[in-house]
Parts: structure tokens; sequence; C-alpha cells
């Protein structure tokens, strides 16, 4: 036991302790979609590969090859449990690449696919996942036309882990990237947030919320190109998967350098999502999305973005949640309810349920 | 969310500020005592909109930061041992121990576990009753008792392959220790509404009367909160020290007797180090000697461990409001919310965080104004 001299403590010599950020292993919050993942990006990636392209650091990447503007993007879904209300591992694989895509401006047009299998995992599971996926793509009008598939012993996989990567082309006169963002550009999100994160952790937690809450898994291809048949003037597109709203917003605000000010009741949050959010200690501004996308669009044309997102079936929620401020360029700050306000920061690693 | 929302109402949350910015005539500094009420202050901007004249010091009442140095390094340790499954709160994972934490543990290879629910932990144990499943018990009076109630269902149900790591810890004590500290500035307290619903208020009316304070039982929504600050500006205001209840629709004089009674069966008094303050009498509890082998002290001999406390900050003294975060030498160079030296610059809701982030908007304090939004 301590020592228990009842000399009174020492409050000047307080001190919390601090979380540990340089971790000499990969740990969770690496793949959080927060500052650790950005900082793993930075600090081995970006140098070791180098490239112009890369440094660009968006959804997807915007290339340019024999004269056709092309964009290309990849990601690798690891998602537990593979079925979940709303979706499957293979729907995720097939709209994740898709929306990265359309976040360029592009529509998907050819897939890969690649599975990582467990050894010993059903072959009606492998099957279910497939004919999700073929559905999904069938679904975004895209077509999967290579792939490749490897076995992993017993024990080392989670029983499906798939990787796609896909290429679409970007239409003449579409320059969609973070950079573009200005001060006085309108912020819409397309719908509620939070719905895929928290189906996800209800299923996964076998917490029961007494309403089935079902993933906004859905392809943006189509509503992103709904947009630009308004202009195609839109300055930036995010799909806020990972780490949530938050991220994306700062993500943004950081590449432009400019302040990002929403208002935090015009946030669409569905009130099962805020009571979830609530019991675990989450806030929804950091849960993740799979079928929504969050636009910086020009002033004199957001009345006509956001009419054309609200007749798109995947776009009936969308509303203006903020704009874009010359003040505190690089932050993202919300207007309260009360009228107070608050400074919605970068996630660090993955969000933890708050003890109290 | 129904009887959330209602708590959050504008327009009566402005009548409260009404009447707060008539009641004060000069300043006083208050306490909110629970980490959880520290981040509905943050969260709704409360404290921007209270007078000038009326601060908040934020509490030692977040049980991540008190936990203590010893007691996370033997998490560490135990959750090391390849029989072990390790379940805990999810916000612990990242607490640093002697240069790891339990995230570190995790990509190590140890079998560490979120749960949100230390009956979770128990369901555990019984699936695989070839480990040993251990649940880290922290926490103030609010956690304790579902932990209380864990361990007396494992000796009921015979599950033998459990134990719990605790190291819980008691806010009347607390309060005394900050009220005994010659540099206290603390004027009233926003007492832990959820402490409250627990353990009652008995504990306090001895308090208020010892050290002339009020003490204000209050809950966690903005209207809680705003009725909790009226009600202590109110007391100091008149020269007035008693305890009241502003969050009656949770909390009963008596507090919840069975969680009292499940309390008292399973857990013993005893001192308690904080972390960064040292031992405080009285202001923990561990398992009573009937509980013993439940007990992950007991059941893992978890010797030679020697414990080092990562350089210092001064939160120490901005905790108790005698230092403005940007007073700090190291504020915004050496510690800045991504290389943080202190809890307080970690999160959203730490008092050097919150400084560093408004003071980025361009001013000491946080702004009261900022432009329309389309």
């Amino acid at each position: 036991m301590p020592d228990t001299t009842q000399a009174p403590p020492d409050l000047t010599a307080w001190t919390c302790p601090a979380p540990l950020r340089d971790q000499p292993k990969v740990v969770m919050g690496h793949g959080g979609g927060g500052v650790m993942s950005a900082e793993l990006v930075q600090n081995i990636f970006a140098p070791a590969f180098g490239g112009r392209v890369l440094s660009q650091l968006g959804d997807s990447a915007a290339l340019s090859l024999g004269g056709i503007r092309l964009a290309f993007s990849t990601d690798s879904f690891v998602v537990r449990p593979l079925f979940f209300p709303g979706g499957s591992i293979g729907d995720l694989a097939v709209n994740g690449t898709v929306n990265d895509l359309a976040m360029s401006g592009a529509r998907a047009a050819f897939l890969s696919c690649g599975f990582i299998l467990e050894e010993g995992v059903e072959m009606e599971v492998v099957a279910r996942v497939s004919h999700a996926l073929g559905a999904a793509a069938r679904a975004a009008d895209v077509e999967v036309v290579t792939g490749d598939t490897k076995v992993v012993e017993a024990g080392h996989g989670d029983g499906v882990y798939l990787n796609t990567a896909g290429i679409g082309l970007i239409p003449d006169g579409v320059d969609i990237r973070p950079q573009r963002v200005v001060p006085g550009d309108v912020v819409i999100v397309s719908g509620a947030i939070g719905v895929h994160g928290v189906a996800i952790m209800s299923v996964r937690e076998g917490l029961e919320f007494g309403v089935e809450i079902v993933s906004d898994c859905a392809a943006l291809g189509g509503l992103v190109a709904t947009m630009l048949d308004v202009t195609p003037d839109l300055h930036a597109l995010r799909d806020p998967t990972r780490g949530g709203l938050a991220a994306a917003l700062n993500e943004i605000a950081v590449a432009a350098r400019v302040g990002v000010e929403i208002r935090e009741k015009a946030v669409p949050v569905p009130p099962e999502v805020d009571g979830a959010c609530t019991m675990l200690g989450l806030d929804p501004l950091y849960v993740a999305n799979e079928g929504k996308l969050v636009a910086f669009v020009p002033r004199q044309h957001a009345d006509a973005v956001l009419a054309a997102m609200r007749a798109h079936p995947l776009g009936a929620g969308s509303t203006v949640i903020g704009e874009c401020v010359r003040s505190h360029p690089g932050m993202v700050v919300a207007r309260t309810g009360l009228g107070g306000t608050r400074v919605v920061d970068l996630p660090i690693g993955e969000q933890l349920p708050r003890i109290c | 969310m129904k009887y959330i929302e209602e708590f959050q109402n504008p327009q009566l949350a402005q009548r409260l500020l009404d009447d707060i910015h008539a009641t004060v005539t000069r300043p006083w500094a208050l306490m909110e005592v629970c980490g959880g009420q520290t981040h509905s202050i943050i969260r709704h901007g409360i404290d921007q909109l209270l007078p000038e004249h009326v601060e908040l010091i934020h509490g030692p009442g977040c049980p991540v930061c008190v936990t203590p140095l010893e007691v996370i390094d033997k998490a560490l340790e135990i959750a090391s041992r390849p029989e072990v499954v390790f379940c805990s709160f999810g916000d612990m994972l990242r607490v640093p121990g002697t240069g790891r934490d339990l995230f570190r543990v995790k990509s190590e290879g140890g079998d560490v576990r979120v749960v949100y629910s230390p009956l979770d932990a128990l369901r555990i144990a019984q699936q695989n009753p070839e480990r040993q499943v251990v649940f880290f018990g922290i926490g103030f009076e609010t956690t304790a008792p579902p932990n209380a109630m864990t361990v007396y269902q494992a000796r009921r149900l015979g599950i033998r392959n459990f134990s719990l790591l605790v190291s819980h810890v008691r806010v009347p004590p607390a309060i005394e220790a900050l009220m005994l500290s010659p540099d206290c500035r603390v004027q009233g307290f926003l007492a832990a509404g959820h402490v409250c619903s627990v353990m009652g208020t008995d504990e306090y009316p001895e308090l208020a009367e010892r050290f002339a304070v009020p003490i204000v039982v209050t809950g966690f929504e903005p209207l809680d909160i705003l009725e909790g600050v009226r009600r202590t500006v109110r007391q100091l205001e008149r020269g007035e020290h008693r305890v009241e209840n502003a969050y009656p629709r949770a909390v009963r004089p008596e507090g919840n007797p069975a969680a009292k009674a499940m309390l008292e069966d399973v857990f013993e008094v005893t001192d308690r180090a904080w972390r960064g303050i040292g031992v405080i009498p009285d202001s923990g509890w561990r398992l009573s000697e009937r509980y013993r082998e439940y007990d992950a002290e007991h059941r893992f001999t978890v010797g030679g461990i020697t414990t080092e406390e990562p350089a210092a900050c001064r939160s120490g003294e901005v905790l108790q409001g005698l230092l403005k975060p940007h007073e700090c030498e190291a504020f915004g160079t050496l510690c800045t919310p991504r290389n943080p030296l202190g809890a307080t610059m970690v999160s959203n809701e730490g008092a050097c965080a919150a400084y560093y982030l408004y003071r980025r908007l361009g001013g000491a304090t946080a702004p009261k104004e900022t432009s329309p939004v389309a």
C-alpha cells in the first residue's frame, strides 16, 4: 500500500496522464481515420512513395493519362460482422470505392476486387458476400473486371477481408478538390449522419436500442452526377466515413486554409442515433457514415444544388449545416443550440466510449 | 431525445442566464465536480454564456485521470498475461502507465477487450472457463455499484475465473482534500448529480458547514447546469452555504438504498492514492474480506512494479484555478493538443485544450460571437 500519512495532499502537484503518442507498434487508433492515421501517412507512407499526385491526399487520386482525366482509388474492408442491418462487407467494398471516386466528381467505371479469406470460413459465406458485392456493383453501374484471392491460416483473419480499387472518368470542366474551397462556400450534408457507425456498433456489441438501426450504405455516384448537372463548379466533396463528419470538415478546413462554421442544431442526427450515442458516450459528429456526402458549394449555386440533392432519393434529407469563413483557418467551430461555441477537433485515434 | 431535449431548451436557458446575470455582483469561482458536467459545459459552450465574473473550475471528477499510476501499471502487467482476458471501459485504454498503455499491450498480443458493462465481462468469463477474466473496476460512486453487483453475481453463480481490479474513488473526501488545500479558490460546488443519485445527499451538509461553501447537487444537461450555477451564486451572494438539490428528478436525499446495500456488502472504505495528488484518506473502496478471492490484486501476484510518472506539467494549478493555462511556460510551445504534457491539454473539455483552441480563434477566452451562418 502507498504511504498513508495524514499530511494534506499536495494539489499543486496535480498532473493528469496524457495519452502516449509515439507507439512503437501499430495500434487500432492508426486505422481510426484521425490524427494517428494522418501521421502514419505523413511520416511513413508519403515519404516512402513520394509523388506529386499522392501529396493531394484526396479520397481518390485525380490523374491525367493520355489526355484523359481519371480518378483512381482503393479501399480495404475489414468490417465485423460481415453482415449487418442494411448491408454487408460486399456492399461496403463496392460503395466505399465508388464513393471515393464520386468525391472527385468521377462516375466509377471499373473495379478490381481482392479477397483475403481465412481458412475454415464457410463457402456459403463467401458466396453470400460475393453475391452482395455483385448486386451492389450492378446497382452502382460499375463492372468488376479483375480480382485476386488469397487464403490465410485459420486464426490469421476475420473470415473475409476485401480490397477494391476503382477507376472512373472525371467529366470535363469538373475540378473538385479541397484546395478550391473558399470563405463563403456553403456546407451541405446529404442526410442523416452517424447511422452506419451506430448500426455496426449495435450488432457488434450486442446492444439493443429498441429500434433496429439500418446502415445507410449506398453508392453516391448518381447523387453527385445530379449535383454536377446543376453546376460543374462544386468546390469539394467528402464522404464522411471513418472519423465521421468531424474528420471530413477538419480535413477540408486544413487543406483549404479556411474556417468552417456549423450550426449544431442544423446537423441532421436521427433520434435513435442521438440516443445510442448519448448512452455510449460517443459524439455523432465522429461516427462513420457510408452513404452520405458533405459538399462545399459556391454560395451562388447553393440553393439550386440543394434542391437537386433533395430531389434525389439518396439526398432527400439534404440540408445546409454551415459555411466557410475567413476567421480561424484550419478549424471547425460549432455554434451550439444555446448560442455558445465549441471547437470540433480532429479525432486523435478511435473514438472511445466515455466512462462518465 | 425525449426528456433530454427538454433540458436543452434555449429559451429556458436564456431565462436562467438572465437570472444569473442579474444575481451576480462580484467574482465567484465555482467547481463542477464531475467530468461528465465538464463535458457538457464544453459541449454546449455554457462557460461562454455565463457572466465574466463567474468562473467554472473543472474538478477532479474524471476517473480516467485520477486512477493512480501504480494501478494502471498493475493493469498492464495483468493484461499482458497469456491466460488473461482483460476487460475495461473504452477510455481507460489510452491512459498511460509507466511507458505504455493498454493499446500497446493489445498490440503486443494481450487480450484486451472494451466492454460496456461489467456484466459483459462476467459473461465472457462464463463462456471461457479456461481463461482468467479480469474487469478493470475504476470510477466514482456511479460505476461502483454495478461492479459490486458483478462480483456479487460471480460469487452467487460460482464463477471462479472472474476477478476485479479495483480502484474506486469517493467524491466527499476529495472535496474535503480540495478545501484543506491552502491555495484553494473554490467558493461553491456543483456536486455530481449521478454520484448523489446513488449515495444521496447525507454526506454533504457537514462539508458545507465546515468549509462554509454552498454545495448544489447538479445534473448534466445544460438547464441542469445553469440551474446549479444559479442556485450556487444565489447562495454566495446572500452569504449562505447550504446543500441544495437542483437535480430532484434523479436524486433523493437517501440515494439508492439497494445500490448502497450492495456497496456495503462487497466493498470496504480504504485510503486511496489519486494520480498526481497522492493519498487521500478514506477516499476509495476495495473489495471486502468476504470477496477477497475476487480481487485481481490478490489473485495475481503483481510485484516488482516501479512506477515512473511522465514529465510533470502545471495542470494541478490550472485545475484549481490558480494558473490560467496560457500563463504556463509550456503552453502552446512544448504542450499542444497534438503533444500534450497533461490531460488538461488532451481532450476538448480539458481547460488547457479549450484555451489553446479558443486562443487560436483569436482571443484569450472563448469567443462570444461568430458570424451567422447560412
